[in-house]
């Protein structure tokens, strides 16, 4: 039925701040920066990948009245929208080592999990997105691992 | 950091430099936090850090801290044989009383009997882990020692 999710959306409070932190600081590349009139159409997405864009909008007028957007504001710097996104990254200890010295914020440093490692960051306006390096691909079952388990385990062979 | 260039009204301002203070007791739980150092960070007046904080998030920095602590001990606990007093210590409890008295106030049951009866956890992202699996101030431990 669908093919990928292209774009999704945060709400940021300022788009030009949004870009200076988004691309200036994180990395990422601004994919799309286009005045519509009734909007600025604004999205990043990873240099080199054009799979996923995060569609960067400011809440107010005419999408939403001025007491709505003032309520989304209000939201977004308590830290209360939930996840932006997760990045993910093959070295996550040096990229948080990395965007801290150009004074990201971080809600945790990386941390090892079942899953991988992943610290958490916040932008300019309270919204969190993560960073994570995804554990090395589990259950793998090569020839020299069927081998192994031979050994290991003569009645599970085969 | 908040610049200067983001128009935020002062409410807003307010609120950023409060989840700045939670952020750092996420991040820093298990180093000797207080009230006057979050205080700093959210360039308030303690008195005032702690009254703004509580109508920022609906509960004190201090019950934020202690909530943040018990659910990585609940993790240490569900996730590692170590033991309940050095897990204490890991997450910035400075006393094993005041460790288990908090512990059992806000799960319900103390260190050693959660540990023999928590479930292995998901695999879900260290943060939703942290939201998630944090214990509420809002009853729950009532309703589990009843149950």
């Amino acid at each position: 039925m669908f093919n990928s999710i292209s774009h999704s959306g945060i709400f940021v409070l300022d788009q030009d701040e949004a870009v200076d932190f988004y691309a200036g600081k994180m990395g990422l590349e601004v994919s799309a920066d286009v005045d519509l009139g009734f909007m600025r159409w604004l999205t990043v997405c990873v240099p080199g990948n054009e799979d996923h864009h995060v569609v960067l909008q400011k809440p107010g007028p005419p999408i939403m009245s001025d007491e709505v957007a003032a309520q989304i504001r209000d939201l977004v710097t308590r830290g209360a929208m939930g996840l932006a996104f997760i990045l993910s990254t093959d070295d996550c200890r040096r990229t948080y080592e990395e965007l801290k010295a150009k004074g990201v914020e971080f809600l945790d440093e990386p941390t090892e999990q079942p899953y991988g490692i992943d610290c958490g960051f916040r932008d300019p306006f309270g919204n969190q997105g993560r960073i994570s390096q995804p554990a090395a691909e589990l259950g793998e079952i090569t020839d020299e691992v069927k081998a192994r388990w031979a050994e290991e385990r003569p009645d599970a062979a085969g | 950091m908040v610049t200067a260039a983001i128009p935020l009204a002062s409410n807003e301002l307010r609120n950023r430099w409060m989840l700045r203070a939670r952020d750092a007791i996420d991040r820093d739980y298990a180093q000797p936090l207080d009230i006057p150092a979050l205080a700093r960070i959210a360039l308030v007046s303690e008195g005032h850090f702690i009254r703004t904080f509580r109508t920022t998030f609906g509960e004190t920095p201090h019950r934020y801290l202690q909530r943040r602590r018990v659910e990585r001990a609940m993790a240490l606990l569900r996730n590692t044989d170590r033991s309940v007093t050095d897990i204490c210590l890991a997450v910035g409890f400075a006393s094993l009383g005041t460790f288990s008295r908090t512990f059992r106030d806000i799960v319900g049951q103390p260190p050693s009997a959660f540990r023999q009866l928590a479930p292995p956890p998901d695999p879900v992202p260290g943060c939703f882990a942290m939201a998630w699996s944090r214990p509420s101030s809002f009853g729950e431990a009532a309703v589990r020692r009843s149950a």
